[in-house]
């Protein structure tokens, strides 16, 4: 690089930024098709955005994601739906990558994403995470029931309609409910 | 990525009962199909149950452990896929030479012959009952778990990755598992006959889990076999016998069956490849 490229070179680089900032943007817009209320910012799975542009002017985006558990089918949808949130937008040239490490934890759901589960009906993830062991007949966690807010709940199941998700039911309203397992 | 293993290299035979047949692969890919094939079969195999199961909840923990199990078998696909498309010289399988084309995940699972598929007996055995399937679930889930807590600090980063992702899932499974086979073998008369009955029928097929094959004791350094078949033993006698199960003629030597690992299955595989393999077979190349 010499000196008088300077100024270009930095303009380069808060463009690139711009775009990425701008990819960001457009997959706050990309919904888990299981939970639609949840974007997939608000769940952590989105890792990276990297903007490559080759000679030809052709932008390059690549979305770095990365499961919730191994086998959760809304992950093919996911990428898909990213493909055409892009194209919409005018990306041609879009790579997704899968990245398995480090795994994804509950840790990563945004604040906003835990607010918009419980107005769902879906208790959100104990903000003192505690994950399965394999400690037997026991109940690690009190769960507020979404719906009345009491603690007095019950496990009925460890694995629920998603694999994310535990089933509950309010020993206080008596609605059975969702919850969002740490993991 | 890891070096490969200079042994992937080599095309010996190994001697079968039909004869000889290539040691088509490298022992790493060897080691991941092997990995990947017990997840794959046992998840088709849990997936019988759907819609079947004897009430709801549990009808949707064994599919949702089928579905964990799944996503696992593809994840291991994928990385072996990566590993023989980079070393395409190790494979000499006619099924896997689909027209010069790239090994992927579906082609591994979809179109390899039943003597290539490595998974263990255990695993390819029928459902029975609910017992038996609960059984089996729980053994091979402490075998799942151990091998996975090995495999999380292997040096093969991949590898190391599946395992962490993997073990956060199977620890679900050998909690759920545990306390059933604890509630039918101290439940009823009836469910501990069953429970019984279940684990003579059953136990025959755990010994070879922990038979080495070549490509276990090359693929991997430090995965310790003997080490994991201690702990495991430790684990399940502790919940047998709070099940009301434990026999001391578990720890005698009985005649132990095998032979899946090496590609030598019984009857019931067959007829699991038939219908899983069913659609790719009857229309190539068929897309969802």
């Amino acid at each position: 690089m010499v000196v008088t490229d300077n100024n270009n070179f930095i303009e380069n680089i808060t463009a690139n930024e711009k775009a990425v900032a701008a990819i960001w943007n457009l997959l706050e817009e990309v919904y888990d098709p299981e939970i639609p209320v949840l974007s997939i910012i608000d769940l952590g799975i989105v890792r990276d955005v990297v903007l490559t542009s080759s000679v030809n002017e052709n932008i390059e985006a690549t979305i770095v994601i990365t499961p919730t558990y191994s086998g959760c089918p809304a992950m093919d949808a996911i990428s898909m739906d990213i493909r055409l949130k892009l194209i919409e937008h005018g990306y041609k040239n879009i790579k997704i990558n899968t990245m398995l490490s480090p795994a994804w934890t509950t840790e990563w759901i945004s604040e906003t994403g835990k607010e918009k589960l419980k107005a769902y009906g879906i208790a959100p993830p104990n903000a003192k995470q505690i994950v399965c062991d394999t400690k037997l007949f026991v109940e690690l966690e009190a769960i507020q029931c979404p719906v009345c807010n009491s603690y007095s709940t019950k496990l009925i199941s460890q694995f629920g309609s998603t694999p994310c998700k535990a089933l509950y039911q309010c020993q206080h309203c008596k609605e059975p409910f969702e919850y969002f397992k740490c993991h | 990525m890891q070096q490969v293993n200079s042994a992937n290299n080599q095309t010996d035979l190994i001697e079968l009962d039909s004869g000889k047949v290539p040691l088509w692969e490298g022992f790493r890919e060897a080691f991941i199909l092997h990995l990947a094939d017990n997840a794959l079969i046992l998840a088709q195999r849990n997936s019988e149950w759907c819609g079947h199961g004897p009430v709801l909840e549990q009808d949707i923990a064994i599919t949702n452990i089928s579905l964990d199990l799944l996503g696992q078998a593809r994840n291991l696909y994928q990385y072996a896929a990566l590993l023989i498309n980079k070393e395409p010289h190790n494979l000499s399988a006619s099924s896997l030479h689909s027209g010069g084309k790239e090994v992927t995940e579906d082609s591994l699972s979809f179109l390899r012959t039943e003597r290539e598929f490595k998974n263990c007996l255990l695993v390819e055995q029928p459902n029975g009952n609910w017992g038996y399937t609960i059984l089996r679930q729980y053994l091979f889930s402490v075998y799942q778990f151990l091998l996975y807590g090995q495999l999380q600090y292997s040096e093969d980063e991949n590898l190391a990755a599946i395992a962490v992702k993997s073990l956060k899932e199977v620890t679900y499974h050998v909690r759920w598992s545990s306390e059933w086979v604890i509630r039918l073998g101290d439940g009823t008369a009836e469910s501990h006959k069953k429970m019984v009955q279940a684990l003579e029928e059953v136990w025959s097929f755990t010994g070879e889990l922990f038979l080495p094959e070549p490509y276990e004791n090359e693929a991997i350094t430090g995965f310790d076999l003997v080490a994991l078949q201690h702990s495991w033993l430790q684990q399940i006698t502790n919940v047998l016998k709070e099940a009301t199960l434990f026999s001391s003629a578990l720890n005698e030597k009985v005649f132990m069956q095998s032979g899946g690992k090496k590609g030598l299955h019984t009857e019931h595989m067959g007829y699991i490849l038939a219908e899983l393999q069913f659609m790719q077979r009857a229309y190539p190349d068929a897309e969802w």
